[in-house]
């Protein structure tokens, strides 16, 4: 029974791991084709020396970057205030702010290009972030929320008898309580700004292609092996991340 | 409190603006190009700008309807389509006519591609790179001599066979191996395709794109339609691989560059043109991507292993035999549907 529950699991896994497995293998080949040759780290050097490549690279984090911090404050802020509206208002608030998250992203961003293009905004890098922002907030609000709701309201009195102001209050003692929310709505902003493609393929403007853009674009004639290269090389360092992040909170609960 | 946070976004605003409007520089010295992917020697936007002092944005796009839909919002100011599309753009009153002055490289430009169906008089388009459909094999495992289309009919070679997913190249492909006009729209000539086309069915391995190069390189497969371009990338790579046009005509295709009205720089939009058209620049271009040159002082400089190859550039005779693809709302229309009646037949 033992042995079973274990294969399940590396069966399990394998399937998980599998795709990206392929494409780490595929990263090392020479050839250009589908069609295994010989060992090589050529496509590691190619990639660096892609400009396109790596101007892609940086848009994509630059706006997940400033999409995703921007979208944590404005979506943080927006969260304590619905907690402290009466009831009715709240519930109004939330469903509109639902709306985006339930939206069909081809809906969002058809909608947010005709909006760009009605308020004769020039699409680029300012609009890609414009529309991150847009389809993020909510989620922020979403994982803000219940940590509020959670948050004891006396403290927060308490901090407001002892001579505080409200803004300090809400700072020193709110913030801090509700930290474990915003961060992850802070990595839930970063995780889908990264992964999008729709919502992004219709607000760009000429010159500023995301990765996933930019490999749309080349899929009709075979995307450069390079790609495989990157993602295995951001492959390797979300793990790389995750182990640390892993190994210092076990740490931290054996201090305790 | 509200007053407070109500500063702070303006603020954030107010900032977020400064940084991005400083990346905006002089419309006049920037030029957009708006191409296929894949379609340009590697550091030619390099030399353009250093030539010219012009800064290129350049983008890319998977085919020439979704860069339909991007120059309804978004203004460029060179855009390079296929035929069929620079045909859309005239008819829609999108693109504006040239001023040849600024591109005294025209005159390199090969008679043959000059007063197209799509812009009989030459008032708004220069051909960049041409390209026909052909069969791309392995001439280790195919033996007899492929000279025509029946050779894709050959059941000696019964899963080892594929075909474009493309309804226009197929379908027009096989309405020449039938001694048709690839652009027919008389019903009894596209039923006599759609039943030759069935009758292939089940000799092929599937209705593929990019894939093919890949496939039969690897031996997968054994022959496949494909394009021009892509059959020479394939050939570079591996040295049985041949690639033949059928004797009795193709589908060939000519991409354009155009001018779009919305364009704002329509001077730097015409010395680029210009530019793809010095015969070193179209050479590279072509080489690079092993595309057709339009250019005839530019085909000079090929090498002779493109240049002689009679699979990419061919008899002259041949060429006039073929056709290029025209397409329109009721042609579409008619062509779609019977391929998904080949689609769903199994």
């Amino acid at each position: 029974m033992k042995k079973l529950q274990k294969l399940y699991l590396y069966l399990i896994l394998l399937f998980l791991y599998a795709p990206i497995i392929i494409l780490i293998i595929y990263s090392f080949n020479e050839s250009k084709y589908r069609v295994w040759t010989n060992f090589s780290f050529k496509w590691y050097i190619e990639l660096f020396q892609d400009t396109q490549i790596m101007s892609a690279l940086y848009n994509t984090l630059f706006v997940a970057v400033v999409a995703s911090i921007l979208s944590t404050i404005i979506g943080t802020i927006a969260a304590i205030g619905i907690n402290s509206m009466k009831k009715w208002q709240r519930s109004t608030i939330m469903n509109v702010t639902m709306l985006p998250v339930l939206n069909p992203d081809i809906v969002t961003g058809i909608a947010l290009m005709l909006l760009f293009y009605i308020a004769k905004l020039p699409t680029g890098i300012v609009t890609l972030v414009l529309s991150h922002m847009a389809f993020c907030i909510p989620y922020v609000i979403l994982s803000v929320l219940p940590k509020l709701k959670q948050a004891d309201n006396r403290t927060y009195e308490a901090a407001l008898d002892l001579g505080a102001t409200p803004a300090l209050a809400t700072w020193k003692v709110t913030i801090p309580e509700i930290m474990p929310g915003v961060i992850t709505g802070l990595l839930m902003a970063f995780t889908l700004s990264i992964d999008d493609f729709i919502i992004s393929y219709f607000t760009t403007g000429p010159g500023v292609d995301n990765l996933s853009i930019l490999i749309y674009n080349a899929a009709k004639k075979g995307v450069s092996p390079s790609i495989n290269a990157l993602s295995a090389l951001m492959f390797a360092v979300i793990m790389i991340l995750l182990i640390i992040i892993n190994v210092r909170t076990h740490k931290a609960t054996k201090k305790a | 409190m509200r007053k407070i946070v109500s500063l702070l976004l303006a603020f954030m605003l107010l900032i977020c603006t400064l940084i991005f409007s400083g990346c905006n520089t002089d419309p006049s010295k920037v030029v957009r190009v708006f191409n296929a992917s894949e379609y340009i020697g590697e550091d030619v936007i390099k030399q353009f700008e250093k030539e010219t002092g012009y800064k290129v944005v350049y983008s890319e796009f998977a085919s020439n309807e979704d860069m339909y839909t991007k120059i309804k919002t978004t203004p460029y100011d060179v855009l390079i389509p296929s035929d069929y599309m620079v045909d859309r753009l005239i008819r829609e009153d999108l693109v504006q006519p040239l001023d040849f002055n600024n591109i005294p490289n025209y005159k390199y430009v090969d008679e043959t591609f000059k007063s197209p169906y799509y812009d009989p008089d030459n008032t708004y388009s220069v051909p960049y790179m041409w390209s026909t459909v052909g069969i791309l094999y392995d001439s280790a495992k195919v033996t007899e001599e492929v000279n025509d289309m029946s050779i894709m009919w050959n059941d000696k070679y019964k899963g080892k066979i594929f075909m474009l997913d493309s309804v226009r190249d197929t379908f027009g492909m096989t309405l020449k191996k039938l001694g048709y006009s690839v652009n027919t729209t008389d019903d009894t000539e596209l039923d006599e395709a759609k039943s030759e086309l069935l009758v292939q069915r089940p000799l092929i391995l599937g209705y593929v794109t990019d894939e093919v190069k890949d496939k039969i390189i690897s031996g997968e497969g054994y022959m496949g339609l494909v394009y021009s371009g892509e059959a020479g990338k394939a050939m570079a790579e591996k040295d049985t691989l041949r690639y033949a046009i059928p004797e009795n005509g193709t589908i060939y295709c000519v991409d354009a560059m155009v001018i779009p009205k919305k364009a704002q720089n329509k001077t730097g939009a015409e010395s680029f043109i210009n530019f793809m058209h010095k015969p070193e620049i179209a050479a590279q271009n072509s080489e690079e991507t092993y595309y057709g040159c339009t250019n005839t002082e530019g085909l000079k400089l090929l090498p002779d292993a493109i240049k002689n190859n009679k699979g990419l550039y061919p008899d002259v005779d041949i060429l006039e035999k073929s056709e290029m693809l025209k397409s329109d709302d009721k042609i579409n229309q008619k062509y779609l549907e019977i391929w998904n009646q080949i689609m769903a037949a199994n």
